[in-house]
C-alpha cells in the first residue's frame, strides 16, 4: 500500500534527489525560468513556493533556512532582495508549469517552470478563461477589477523604476 | 522440445494483428499561428498558451 507515501522519488536515492532539487530551485532563481521534465518540475514547485513563503517572511532565520537550501549564496540573497518585491501579490502560487512537448531521445514529458513575476503579468490578465469566470459570479468580477487596477498601478510603477534606471 | 504442429494460418495470423495499429495523437491547431500543438501544451512555434504570449520563442 502507498498510504502516506507522498512525493515522487524520481528514480534517485534521497541524496541524489536533495541534490538534484537544490540545484533546479537555485537555477528557477536565478534565471526565473527553467526548462525540465514534468515530473521534475511537479516536484520542484512546492520547495520553489516554500522558499518564497521565507523570502516574504523576510527575517535573518528565513534567511539562514533559505541559505541552508539553494546551493548558491548570490542566488538566496536575490531572493530576498531582488526576487521578492517583483513577485506578483498572492498567497502562493509563484510559479507555473507548462508543458513544452517529450523529448527527443526518450520521449520524456518536458515542461517550463516559470516565476509569475509582476512585470510579466500583463499579458495574463487578457487571458479568456479567466473572463468567464468573472462573468458567472459578478462579485468575484468586482473584486478582480480591483485587484487588476492595483496590478497595473504597480505595473506601471515597475515599468517607471525601469525606465529610471535605463536612463 | 515442444514445438507447433501446425502453421498458423494467414487469417489467423492476420486476426492477431488486427490490434497492432497506431493511435493518432489529439493534435488541435494554435489558433494564433496554426501550427499543430499537443492538448494543454505550450505551442512550441509561437509560445502561446491559452491565448497569451508565455515563453519567448527564438526565430531561426
Amino acid at each position: 500500500m502507498r498510504h502516506r507515501k507522498a512525493g515522487k522519488k524520481l528514480g534517485r536515492d534521497s541524496s541524489h534527489r536533495r541534490a538534484v532539487l537544490r540545484n533546479m530551485v537555485t537555477s528557477l532563481f536565478r534565471h526565473e525560468e527553467i526548462s525540465t521534465t514534468l515530473a521534475k518540475a511537479k516536484a520542484l514547485q512546492p520547495i520553489a513556493d516554500k522558499m518564497i513563503t521565507l523570502a516574504k517572511r523576510g527575517d535573518l532565520h528565513a534567511r539562514r533556512q533559505v541559505l541552508s537550501y539553494v546551493m548558491d549564496k548570490t542566488i538566496a540573497h536575490k531572493l530576498f532582495d531582488e526576487l521578492k518585491s517583483r513577485l506578483l501579490d498572492r498567497q502562493g502560487g509563484y510559479s507555473r508549469i507548462l508543458r513544452a512537448g517529450n523529448r527527443n531521445g526518450d520521449n520524456a514529458p518536458m515542461a517550463i517552470v516559470q516565476l509569475l513575476l509582476a512585470g510579466e503579468d500583463k499579458k495574463s490578465k487578457k487571458t479568456p478563461k479567466k473572463d468567464i469566470k468573472a462573468k458567472k459570479t459578478s462579485k468575484k468580477k468586482k473584486t478582480e477589477e480591483k485587484a487588476e487596477v492595483a496590478e497595473k498601478e504597480a505595473v506601471k510603477e515597475d515599468n517607471k523604476e525601469e525606465a529610471s534606471k535605463e536612463s | 522440445m515442444a514445438v507447433p504442429k501446425k502453421k498458423k494460418s494467414k487469417s489467423r495470423r492476420d486476426k492477431r494483428r488486427s490490434h497492432h495499429h497506431l493511435t493518432m495523437p489529439n493534435v488541435s491547431f494554435c489558433p494564433k499561428c496554426h501550427e499543430p500543438v499537443l492538448p494543454h501544451h505550450v505551442c512550441m512555434n509561437c509560445g502561446t498558451y491559452n491565448g497569451e504570449s508565455v515563453i519567448h520563442v527564438e526565430k531561426e
